[in-house]
């Protein structure tokens, strides 16, 4: 547990290291034209002066002034700064975004965050859940004919489908069945408020493209690795034992080899999980999916920068307590490691 | 994990077809790489992003091959640039002549035609341009004079086949045709049957004529660009790029990526495991609470910010990648060297007084190179592909043309949407058939290294 705070404090803080020099240019602009358009909306303030030096002193002081209330006129990287910025970001304060806006238009950081957070849960977490259960079941199914037909054909579709960049097959698949034979949308952000009772209905249709490529890239790999854990604890005595007994081979494979194979997969599962908000970021790009991903990327192209902090802080936070899980799922699984911790 | 000898290694690794198609693929990768590096001179692909460069090529081109699949032919885009060229001198006027022909034998118009000149001349000589078709007619384009100058000068121009004049000379001799001419391009009317406005195919001439009173008048870099809509044998992009430029220059760049960052992270790797593994107690947790805090760093989004905010060259992203490249081999390596580390040699090089970093690099790291190999070769990929990704995303080098960087371009110009599949399908293919190649060595590898898995 204490690995994982020092992990998020060290994200954050790097983070907020390489960021936080733009940020600071950009909050004093942002001061400056407040006080600028302030003042030119109010007309009255500049007739009270008589020369424009007088004018441009005042100025010059409101923005000073402003600057020291915000705490700007210490530098970044000073500890002081830092600290605020870091037990801010803890309580899920991220402030304001500079351009980006969620869809209901509030420009919370926070708002905009949780508004596109579920969306990408609910695509790779879809896509994850059935591209490990074809996998352990081809897996599994391949282990049981090592070196037939199917066997074979799993294993070099593992090996072709893990060296092809899931965006590039995103962008076939879309040249594909969006342009050449138009069934799926290319745009996968559905077209109707989400206030609209086919709003689910259409947020299903247009993350089916962005499924089916996660899916068909992802299976292969996870049916190889299955495989290769089946086919190791088929060599244990074990199973041999289970064999000579006279139990069907099936049985064997489905109950107790899968049983046994069950803690590095499901460690791998809820790495997998993480591991792919991770990659969300290129293939949400690729369809457009109006998920964290792609607000990352918008964010970065834009550079901003509130929102940048706050999406890195929740994509370690999930990546932290995944691997958090998949420790617990392993002691849980497997008794040999829940030793002495 | 002991026992096999470089030797065995070799021999097993000959046996498996795998290892085979692997190794052929890379000679192949390689072979390509060394062919761009020598027959593209280094200048084409630092012009990667000048359009200037690439001024005389057609947009968005078909690759010329597709034509062999085709009934109807597609126009392939021609650069002429060895005109006949005649002189004559008659009362005191000399004409240059130039002559482009050629045989257009497609099923459909040329996108345009431009003609391309320098000349060095005095005083306003008339420039003239005709074309002879395969039927006979001759149609006039266009008569201009030249800025007039008394002295020597040269004058550059280029002739668009869009040029207002050429329309009129053409509607002028309409008379010749079956048609009406309105709203259609001068190319259209050009190539056309004198019936039907369809393309008329057979051999075209080209004619410049220049006219003027002084003997030295010339034209040279005389170009005739018929543009057409297929174009070398990778096609072209929207900013008139030859993509197989673009694709060949991609493959030495993603051999470097892949290979410097691949072997780089798992020398760093191995090491670090295996002086952690060997010193074990304080120094052994220090180094690996350590690899679990970079191990837990998302690598993609870092890597986005550290592209954005510090620098988006190639040779620095190659460090980047390492910073993620190197954890997870230092987490097996540690684990073999704690069991390495128990053997009796070990323990008597120990006794007998040998350093640390003898004993690490003589008795221990020998016995971790095949699987060092084998990870070397499955990294790779993974380097290219984060690579490719990141230039997808727009963050990589703008300066190479890599994979990831076509592909960038080809996103950005909806390629997808105008079905222009040239300018998706070969990148990826490439970047795939790379990754396909360092897959199958380190699995061939891997398989030896660790038998349990053959079977």
């Amino acid at each position: 547990m204490v690995t994982m705070f020092g992990v998020l404090m060290i994200t954050l803080l790097i983070t907020i290291v390489l960021v936080g020099s733009n940020m600071d240019t950009i909050l004093k602009q942002g001061i400056v034209f407040q006080v600028r358009s302030e003042i030119t909306e109010n007309p009255a303030i500049a007739e009270s002066f008589s020369s424009v030096e007088e004018f441009e002193g005042f100025i010059q002081t409101q923005i000073d002034q402003r600057i020291q209330i915000l705490g700007l006129d210490e530098p970044w990287h000073s500890p002081q700064r830092i600290g605020v910025t870091m037990y801010k970001i803890l309580l899920l304060d991220f402030g304001h975004a500079t351009f980006l806006t969620s869809d209901e238009g509030s420009s919370d950081v926070k708002d905009i965050l949780f508004e596109k957070l579920p969306r990408t849960v609910l695509l790779f977490t879809s896509a994850t859940i059935i591209i490990s259960i074809i996998g352990i079941f081809l897996g599994a199914f391949s282990s049981s004919k090592v070196g037939s037909g199917i066997d074979r054909i799993t294993s070099s579709f593992a090996i072709i489908s893990s060296s092809f960049p899931v965006w590039w097959i995103g962008m076939l698949m879309i040249f594909l069945f969006a342009f050449t034979w138009q069934i799926f949308p290319a745009r996968a952000t559905p077209d109707i408020p989400s206030s609209d009772p086919g709003y689910i209905g259409s947020l299903l249709y247009h993350m089916a493209l962005p499924l089916i490529t996660i899916v068909m890239i992802g299976f292969g790999s996870w049916a190889y690795l299955v495989r290769n854990f089946m086919v190791g604890i088929m060599q244990e005595d074990f199973i041999m034992a289970k064999k000579t007994i006279g139990i069907k081979q099936k049985r064997i494979i489905y109950t107790h080899a899968l049983k046994n194979a069950a803690p590095p997969i499901v460690t791998i599962l809820a790495l997998s999980l993480s591991g792919s908000l991770g990659g969300a970021i290129i293939t949400e790009a690729v369809f457009d999916w109006p998920g964290m991903g792609r607000l990352y990327f918008e964010a970065i192209t834009v550079m901003d920068l509130p929102v940048i902090i706050g999406a890195t802080y929740l994509l370690t936070v999930f990546f932290l307590v995944s691997i958090f899980i998949a420790d617990l799922l392993y002691g849980y699984f497997d008794p040999r490691v829940r030793t002495g911790t | 994990m002991s026992s096999i000898t470089p030797q065995e290694i070799k021999q097993e690794f000959l046996k498996s077809k795998m290892g085979i198609a692997g190794i052929t693929i890379l000679a192949i990768l390689i072979s390509i790489s060394i062919i761009a590096i020598i027959a593209i001179p280094v200048e084409t692909f630092q012009e990667w992003n000048n359009p200037g460069n690439w001024i005389s090529n057609p947009k968005v081109a078909i690759p010329i091959w597709v034509n062999i699949f085709l009934t109807e032919k597609i126009p392939e885009h021609k650069i002429l640039e060895n005109p006949n060229i005649e002189k004559i001198t008659n009362a005191g006027i000399e004409l240059t002549s130039h002559q482009f022909g050629f045989n257009f034998n497609y099923d459909d118009f040329p996108n345009d035609f431009i003609y391309e000149f320098s000349s060095e001349y005095s005083g306003s000589p008339l420039l003239e341009m005709s074309v002879i078709r395969p039927d006979g007619i001759k149609l006039d384009l266009l008569t201009t004079s030249l800025p007039h100058s008394s002295e020597k000068t040269t004058h550059s121009e280029r002739i668009f086949s869009t040029d207002h004049t050429i329309k009129k000379n053409l509607s002028l001799q309409s008379e010749n045709f079956e048609f009406i001419f309105e709203r259609l391009s001068t190319e259209d009317i050009v190539f056309s049957k004198i019936q039907t406005n369809e393309p008329l195919k057979g051999n075209y001439v080209f004619l410049v004529n220049m006219y003027g009173v002084d003997s030295e008048n010339q034209i040279y870099e005389s170009k005739l660009i018929v543009g057409g809509k297929a174009f070398g044998i990778m096609g072209t992009d929207e900013l008139r790029r030859d993509l197989a430029i673009g694709l060949l220059w991609g493959t030495p760049l993603a051999l470097f990526i892949g290979l410097v960052v691949s072997i780089s992270s798992v020398i760093a790797g191995l090491l670090y495991g295996v002086y952690a593994g060997y010193k074990g107690k304080k120094t052994d947790e220090a180094m690996m609470r350590f690899n679990d805090v970079i191990y837990a760093l998302p690598a993609l989004p870092f890597l986005i910010i550290l592209s954005v905010t510090i620098s988006n060259s190639i040779f620095v992203m190659v460090g980047f990648l390492m910073i993620f490249g190197w954890v997870g081999i230092a987490k097996v390596s540690r684990s073999m060297s704690l069991q390495i580390k128990t053997r009796g040699y070990v323990d008597a090089a120990n006794m007998m007084g040998q350093k640390d970093s003898k004993i690490i690099l003589k008795h221990i790291v020998p016995q971790l190179l095949p699987y060092a190999f084998a990870s070397i070769a499955i990294s790779v990929p993974a380097a290219i592909t984060t690579e490719a990704g990141l230039s997808f995303l727009g963050l990589g080098d703008p300066t190479f043309p890599t994979w990831g960087q076509i592909l960038h371009d080809a996103n950005t110009f909806g390629a997808a949407a105008r079905g222009m599949w040239w300018w998706i399908m070969p990148p990826g293919v490439m970047i795939a058939i790379t990754g396909l190649a360092f897959v199958f060595i380190g699995n061939a590898l891997d398989a030896i290294v660790n038998p349990k898995l053959k079977r």
